[in-house]
This record gives C-alpha cells, structure tokens and sequence, in this order.
C-alpha cells in the first residue's frame, strides 16, 4: 500500500482552502460591472397574475431591469424540465405541467417567481422590487398531502386532473392480495414521512457574465453536477448551445441533493446577464432558501404485511402519497418512484411486494431528491413496519430481522422489486452492531433509567440502500433523460506532477483527497503531486457529476481506468527507453522496472520522455494523458445495521440518544477517515428527521416553517458521540469493490430513532419529528 | 434594511435628546432582536440611536443586599461575574443559557427586558426577584414592568439606566428550550426568600408574569408534589407549532418542580 493510499485516514487536502478562509464560493466571485438580481416572489400560495406593472419599479434608483415572465417567453427562453418519466397506470406519461423561470399568467405556491429586478445594488433591488406592483387573483389553496387528489379539491394545473402527477402501481397486485387472504398474521402500519427543507450551510447563488466578443455565458453557480446543468439549460431551457455556455460550480458549501437541479434564479441570472449585457449575480437569502430550494419527503403511507407462525414475510402491501410540490423540479418524478419502490425488500426475503404510489401536485415548493432521495422514505416505512411485525409475533425485533434476513449465500441476490443486490452479509452486521450496541445489557440500563423516572428504550435499523447510481442502460429502461456513467482524465504534466480531472463534483465529501489516493496508490505519485480538479465544463471533460453516492463508486473507478490506460502506454515507453520487451516491464509503486533486473525508470521520468520524445517508441503518441468513461454495470448496496438507544423523560417527552452504534457495509473504504465523517454527518440528518426537522404549510399554503426560529436543524448538543464500525463485503460488479457511503446515515437512522423511542413509550407508532409535545402526548396515552 | 441615520451616544443625556429629535427612532441595547427585524424589512426606524458608547450603563456593582448590573452589561459579562455567581447563582447561569455566544457578547439586559420578548429569559428573573428597573426618570418595579406582548412601561424617551437585584436566598431557572430557537418554550425562575416564595414564568402567556398560584401552593408547602393539584390557565397559554397551551401550562407546572426541587 502506498503511503497515503488505499485505506490511509488522510487529512483532507482541501481543508488548507477551507480553513483559512480561501475557498472561492459563488457568492465570492465578483466582477467589473457587477449586478445584482433580486426576485419578486409569491406571497400567496395559488393565485391568478392579472397584471404586473413594473413602472414604478423601473424608475427606482439603480434599477438596470425588472423583467418577467413575458420578456422570458420572448427571448424564447423555455420553461424548466423534469428529466424522468414515469408512466402513470392510464399508460400516460406523468403530468408535466409548464414550469416558467417566471410565472406566466398564475403563481402556485409562496415564493413562486413573479419577477426579478436587477440594479446596481442590491438594496436598490430590493427596494425597486417592493415597487412592483400585481394585481393577484388569489384562488384557494391546496397544502396537505393526504388530501390534495381528493374529489372537489382545489384544482392546480389543468393539465393535471384531481392534482394527480400519477399513480404508479408496480408489483403482482392479485399475487400479494393472495397471500394476504391465507396469512397467518397482517401487521399494519399508517404513517408519514415528514417533509424537509435540506438545508446546506452555503445557500444557492448564481453569478452570470456574458462576452460579447465570444458570444460565450459563464455561469456560475451553486452545483453539484455542471455539465448536467450546462446541458439542461443549453438542451432544454434554449439559454445558450453548449459549447457557447460555461458553467462553474466552484467550492460549494454542501449540496445533499438540493443544488442538482436546474432552478429559475440560476436559468434567469444566465439569460439576464446576455439579454442586459451586463453581469448579473444571485444569492439566495435564508428565507429564500426555505421558500424555493426543493424540499424533500413528504409522504403518507399505509404498510401492510403478510406473515406466517413463525414470522417469516410472505408478503407486503405498500400505499403511498408522494407530495412533489406546485411543479416538477428536474428528478422529482423518480424519488417516489424507482428510488423508493425498488427498495421496498430491503434486507429481506419477502417475496411478493405490491407497491401503489400516487405522486400529487399541492401549492407548496417543489419537492425532489434529498440526501438519500426515496430510499429513506423506503427504509423508514420498512424498519418500521418489521418491528410492529415483531411486537405483533412477539418477537425480538432483532430476530424478527435474523428470520428474514437473505441469506449470505443468496448473493447476488434479485429482489421481487427489480434491484439484484450486489453483495451483503447482514447478518454479521446485525451480530456486530448488537455487540457494539450492548443489547443484551439493554434491560439492565433500562431498569436503572426507569428508577430515574426515565423510560429508556433501543431501535434497531437493518437498512439497505441502492446508491453508486447507475447502470446507464438501466436507467434509461426506467425513463431517465440521461445516462449515469462517469468520466475522469488522468494528465501528467511534463515534470511528474498530475492533474485529475473528474466529472464528479465535491462538495464537502472531500474527493479532493479520495481520488488523489485512489493515483497515489496505482501510479505511486506522491499525494501532494496530485490535483484533484472538478466542476468548470471549460476545464473537465462531460460527466454525470455528484449524487446518490456515486461518485467513488462510478467516478473512483473512472479514475482508476484512466490510471490503467497510463501504465500501459508507460509499459511501452520504458521498454523501449530500458531495451526491454513491453511484456518484461512490471509496474510498482511509481517505477517501471525490467523483470529481474535493476533497470528502472520512473513514471514522471516516462512521463517526461512522453512529452519530449526524443528517442520514444515507433507510431506512439506522444503525451502521457489518460482517459476513461466507465458505465457501473449495478447499483451498488451499501447496508447495515444501526441501533439507537434514547431516554425519554415522560414529564417534558424530551428525547435524548444516549448512545448509537452503526455498523456498515460500504465494502473496501478509501479514507476511513472521510467515510465515517460522512457516516457521522448521515446520522445527524437522519436524527434531524426524526426528531427535529419538520417543514410545515398551513392551510392557506404559507410556509409557518420559514426560519431557524421555527425549523429546527440538528446541533452538535442533539446526538452523542457515535459507535461507528463496518462489516465489508466485496461488490463483485465494482472494479475497486467500493459502495457508497454518503446517503447511508440519513437513511438508516430515522427508523432507528423512531423504533427506539416507540420501545421507550410502549407505542406502536409516533410519527417524526418525535417533538417533545408528540413524545409527552404519547407518553400520556401509554401511560 | 431600510435606510436609518445611525447615531452613536455618550451619555444617557445625549441619548434622551437624538430620540426627542429623531421622527421614529429606536434606541439600539445590543441589537440582537432589532437588526435582524430591520435586516428582513420588517421594521424601519429613522433613527438608531446605539447605546453602547454609553460608559456610564456597563457594569456589575454589588451593595449590601443588591446586585445592580447596568442595562448595557452583555448577557456574557453577566454570566462571567464571579460576584453574580456568589449572589443569585441563577442569575448567572439563566445569562449564560441565553441564545448564542454570538447574542450573549452583544446581547445586553436592558435590551432584553426593554424588548419583552414573551420567550426572553432576563423577564422571568426580574419578576421572580422581584427587581426593580431604573430608568432615567424613574424606579420601576420589577411586577410593573412587563405589561403585554413586546409592551413595556417604558416611555418612547425612557432610557433604563441598571437592574437591581435583591440577592436571593435560594433560586433557580428552569427553561424548557424551543428546539429550533432555543427560546424558552416556557422557563420559571424561582426564588425561596426568608418570607416566602415568588416565580416568574416566561415563555408561556403573552409576557412573563408572576406565577400567582404556584407561590400561593409553595408558600403554603414548599414541596415539588404541591404543584401537582395547582390549575393553571390553559386560556392564556400561548399556543404554536411547537407548543400547545395544554403542553405549555403542564410545562409551566414541571419546571417549577424542578425548580423546587433544586432550591430544597
């Protein structure tokens, strides 16, 4: 192994940047010229747009423009896309209502974009855009989930009957309902999957410029993935060809999903600044954030299962609402859909599962993927629903899980609902989490918690989780727009040092360092010589960018190609450099030598002779400049076993995690370091969701939750320190026998928080967030 | 934030005299909760009058029996004071609970209790304490102070000068924290003097009040059990997203006992 190779805890090379204030955000970037943009927003959640007088707003001081959605159906800016079909069962594709940057003709929810203006500065923004003057036609609106499909309700969009976006039922409906006439024992569960605003610390900003020279826009922008943004806005949107748009996402302060799609700031700031010829920035505010980033969940539910006596699954029924918001934001279609229902078997056996999810339009902000995106809501529903089978068989919810658990020798194993899992071993995670978790000395510290007046209780969360996304094929099968392969580029410079350009984008995982250790280890360049480079589309070739835990999975393993392709071609310039035949070269640790010689050479010396070929290999090309695409032949799934233990104070219903134990499979770890940072942080957001973080509409569609005075984001003082370990196994379908482990957290801790506070109480169920009043009602009626 | 002309004062005179002058002015003790209010356009003063030049408002004295702390001593001087600590250790601790080491370094108690934020901690200590609030024209008593929702006795031109404190016999705070602001979804401040007890609750009805019926069951029996059978008001409670007025008012009856029992 090299030194900062392959399982190395390496510190991050980014954190020099980060921790003294030099990293470049695109709220950083600031040029001659500059202006500045400021949206005029909905304050109602469904209204009529009459008129829009914007005279006064234009007259105002440092005003440049106020423009709205007239001027963007001129310029013949299209509207905004979502790129996933999903067939409704009437064989239609879903609903897509038209989704303008900037409303044209009516608003469907608070913070919808009516207008932006755009002034020398920003407070001359702001004070211009409370000039502009609309005449709304307020019409009711529709806020609750559970409701919005209801026959009579409000109606949204036309196009879009009874709010439906669709209804997508997958499984053997008559099969299942079979199973469930003869079952021994049907164990039920109603619950919700409660909506959340994600939330990363750097809010969304857009910072446009436009040369008139070369006709070329660079935006940049908060991204996870640019060149999918560059092809999206160029494709779909009509802003610019491809090749005349430039997108940057620089340092990005955090993204769980939230700066993937293509929003109408980031549409408007690109086409503003050609249209004024002026540059043009964006930044979101706070209040702006919760009203018009793309929330996440929100679902309400009814789970069913079918056992036999001795608590074996024989069968599941699933029925779901899925609220994707007033429209549909770039992958909302797929989050209720394929990313959630396809993971419906999670760890076990169960062989029939009929899933029905009806997908609904409400006045409220677009809801699309959120670090985890379906497969939280999937694992929530299950892990619940397996332990109210447990308390329904009176089982141990730990062997209620042993008796259905895949056997290990089963991998790869093909689920009832389409996945084939790559590789697992869950019982040796479950074995070792209740070691790491203490279980069976849970009684005892149960009795003293009680002889303090406080109820104690464990939750366990046998999760797993499709991430590494994905086989390109696949997808496309499924309706996705795009492919999800990766690509990476590999450069030596002339003197030795290396340039890795990756499609993946960074932000916050620390790829930086991860991919610099994946070359340091196969070319044996020591890790300083290596630059991580990501994020310019004028700088990295196309790729498919960050999500889904893909990127080690899927972008690593481009690497790890690109990387092969130079050691072969460094074979045949050290042979002929060292009179050797090409087959007696070996390569290891950096040095090309002659087998059973001491004839070496290194690769920067390789590297060098590739770039000044003086005396070089006949018919060779020159250059030592790798690349590689690389399409994952399977999703890979990361799983585990995370056991949470709380304490609740029946008086206050106060929840805390006394401790928490998570075991994982993530197989080989590149930095162990950076994974269980990513681990740690999964399980903050997974707690936030159980515990803390519940976004609310009231009936007439505004946001009550708006602020931190009101949505309660997990701190440091809400979870313990943790108990992270790993129970690996080796995914066969992934060259470097990595999964992924960024989604992991917030998807196995929800139904663990929950499951442990429902043991605490004796409940069967408590909906998230577990809010002390939830915790101390329900404490009141078990008592 | 709209624009304001910003006037930094010496003196309490001073600043008396910019407010008479100014045509909708606010004096600035901190600014904890009134920048954010101006930062979001929802309020718009002509004229910030900042107090924090004003020497004569910063410090903690202690005499005889009284701690008097000046309106413009910050939340964390307060809580650092080794003489707070050794008069009302509660006191101390109540100001090193509120919001953020941020809100607690700019943060001031003449700010807070000028506010009146029916969640704000330093309420529920000058009611419990019974303290007494001098302004530039006046002593006002601590039970007088607090009249409504973000209302005050405060005149327009009114500046407060210092709090004083009786030290306690035996006190405590007990705050039942709003998980996302960390506000008090309800606290009680309760003191055990030599004749007889006094709480203040905060957090739980329009504005901190006196906790009328809890002092009538502890003075009769100072135990934690006696507040079982006391009923409180669920009419008045205040009622969000985080907190109902049933929840609130069986709070308000935890904290004390915890309260009593950490003064027993």
């Amino acid at each position: 192994m090299a030194e900062n190779g392959i399982g190395a805890s390496v510190r991050r090379k980014e954190d020099n940047r980060f921790l003294t204030g030099k990293g470049n955000y695109t709220d950083d970037i600031n040029v001659v010229g500059q202006t500045y943009a400021y949206f005029v927003r909905s304050p109602y959640a469904h209204a009529i747009l009459n008129s829009i007088d914007t005279s006064a707003a234009s007259a105002s001081d440092g005003v440049v423009a106020v423009l709205t959605g007239d001027d963007l159906a001129e310029d013949g800016i299209a509207p905004l896309i979502c790129g996933v079909n999903v067939t409704s069962d009437d064989g239609e594709p879903h609903r897509a209502p038209l989704h303008p940057a900037l409303a044209q003709g009516k608003v469907n929810y608070v913070g919808d974009h009516v207008a932006v203006v755009i002034a020398e500065s920003l407070a001359q923004a702001k004070d211009a855009a409370e000039k502009v003057s609309i005449d709304y036609e307020v019409l009711p609106a529709v806020a609750s989930t559970a409701t919005a499909a209801e026959e009579n309700q409000q109606q949204i969009h036309d196009i879009a009957p009874n709010n439906m976006c669709y209804n997508w039922p997958f499984g053997d409906k008559a099969a299942v309902d079979a199973v469930f006439e003869t079952a021994h024992k049907i164990s039920t569960l109603d619950l919700i999957n409660n909506r959340m605003v994600t939330n990363p610390m750097e809010p969304r900003a857009a910072a446009g410029e436009y040369n008139s020279g070369t006709e070329e826009i660079t935006l940049h922008v908060t991204t996870q993935n640019p060149h999918v943004h560059r092809l999206i806005l160029s494709a779909f949107n009509q802003l610019a060809p491809e090749h005349k748009l430039r997108v940057v996402g620089p340092d990005v302060g955090g993204g769980f999903g939230v700066k993937i799609f293509v929003y109408a700031e980031e549409l408007v700031v690109g086409w503003a600044c050609r249209k004024l010829n002026r540059p043009v920035k964006w930044t979101s505010d706070r209040t702006e954030a919760f009203l018009a980033d793309a929330h996440g969940r929100d679902h309400v539910a009814t789970a069913e299962m079918a056992l036999d006596d001795q608590g074996k699954f024989l069968a599941m029924r699933v029925n779901t609402t899925a609220n994707l918001g007033a429209y549909l934001s770039t992958f909302s279609t797929m989050v209720p859909s394929y990313l959630y229902a396809f993971l419906l078997a999670g760890q076990y056996t169960t062989p029939l599962i009929y899933s029905e999810v009806k997908a609904v339009f409400t006045n409220t902000a677009p809801v699309d993927a959120a670090r985890g995106a379906g497969r939280p809501e999937a694992t929530y529903l299950l892990e619940r629903l397996v332990d109210v089978c447990a308390e329904d068989m009176g089982l141990d919810p730990a062997e209620i899980r042993r008796r259905n658990f895949i056997p290990v020798d089963a991998f790869p194993y093909q689920t009832p609902v389409v996945q084939c899992y790559d590789s697992g071993d869950y019982p040796a995670a479950l074995e070792k989490a209740l070691q790491l978790a203490d279980y069976d000395g849970f009684t005892g510290r149960a009795e003293e918690a009680k002889s303090r007046g406080m109820l104690r209780g464990i939750g366990l969360s046998s999760y797993v989780e499709a991430c590494g996304i994905a086989p390109s094929a696949a997808v496309g099968q499924l309706g996705a727009g795009v492919g999800l392969w990766e690509s990476a580029q590999v450069r030596f410079n002339p003197t030795g040092n290396v340039q890795v350009f990756t499609g993946t984008h960074s932000h916050g995982q620390g790829h930086e360092t991860t991919f610099a250790q994946l070359v340091t280890e196969q070319l044996g360049v020591p890790i300083e010589n290596i630059e991580v480079i990501h994020g310019d589309t004028a700088k990295t070739q196309f790729g498919m960018g960050t999500y889904g835990s893909r990127s080690l999975a899927v972008g690593g393993v481009a690497i790890a190609k690109a990387c092969e392709k130079l050691i072969e071609k460094g074979k045949k310039i050290a042979a002929h450099a060292l009179e050797a035949a090409e087959g007696d070269i070996e390569f290891v640790d950096g040095d090309f030598t002659v087998a059973g010689t001491d004839k070496a050479m290194n690769i920067a010396e390789v590297a060098f002779n590739a770039y000044v070929p003086h005396s070089y290999p006949e018919g060779l090309e020159p250059g030592f400049d790798e690349n590689a695409f690389f399409d994952p032949l399977n999703f890979s799934f990361p799983a585990g076993t995370h056991v949470c233990e709380v304490e609740v104070d029946p008086e206050t219903g106060e929840v805390e995690i006394v401790k928490y134990s998570a075991v994982d499979d993530f197989g080989k770890l590149i930095n162990p370091m950076i994974v269980e940072g990513q681990v740690h942080g999964g399980i903050v957001h997974g707690v936030g969701q159980a515990l803390l973080e519940g976004c609310q509409y009231d009936d007439d569609g505004q946001l009550i939750t708006a602020s931190y005075m009101d949505y309660a984001m997990p701190r440091a003082d809400n979870v313990p320190s943790f108990d992270v370990d790993y129970a690996p196994t080796n995914p066969p379908h992934n060259p470097l026998g990595v999964k992924g482990c960024g989604e992991a957290g917030a998807i196995g801790a929800p139904p663990a928080v929950i499951n442990a506070i429902s043991n605490a109480l004796g409940v069967k169920h408590i909906d998230m967030p577990a809010t002390p009043e939830a915790v101390w009602r329900a404490a009141q009626s078990a008592a | 934030m709209y624009n304001f002309s910003y006037q930094k004062v010496s003196s309490v005179a001073d600043a008396v005299e910019a407010m008479q002058k100014s045509e909708d002015g606010k004096f600035v003790a901190g600014g904890q909760t009134m920048l954010p209010t101006m930062k979001h356009r929802l309020a718009s003063p002509s004229d910030l009058i900042d107090l924090a030049g004003v020497g004569e408002l910063v410090g903690i004295s202690v005499d005889g029996e009284t701690v008097t702390i000046g309106a413009m001593t910050s939340h964390a001087a307060v809580a650092a004071s080794s003489e707070v600590q050794a008069a009302i250790p509660a006191l101390a601790k109540l100001a090193g609970n509120i919001g953020d080491p941020a809100v607690r370094n700019r943060g001031t108690i003449g700010g807070s209790i000028a506010n009146n934020d029916p969640a704000a901690d330093y309420p529920a200590a000058v009611i419990a304490l019974g303290a007494t609030v001098t302004t530039n024209k006046r002593d006002i008593s601590g039970d007088e102070f607090f009249i409504g929702m973000f209302e005050t006795a405060l005149a327009e031109d009114e500046v407060i000068v210092s709090v004083s404190f009786p030290k306690a016999g035996t006190a405590a705070y007990m705050k039942f924290e709003n998980p996302a602001s960390r506000y008090a979804i309800v606290g009680v401040f309760l003191v055990k003097f030599i004749d007889g007890v006094r709480v203040g609750v905060t957090g739980a009805t329009a504005c901190a009040h006196r906790g009328m019926r809890l002092e009538e069951a502890l003075n009769k029996t100072f135990t934690a059990d006696v507040i079982d059978s006391v009923e409180l008001p669920i009419e008045k409670m205040n009622a969000d997203i985080h907190a109902s007025a049933e929840y609130r008012a069986h709070l308000v009856k935890v904290m004390t006992k915890r309260a009593v029992e950490a003064c027993a």
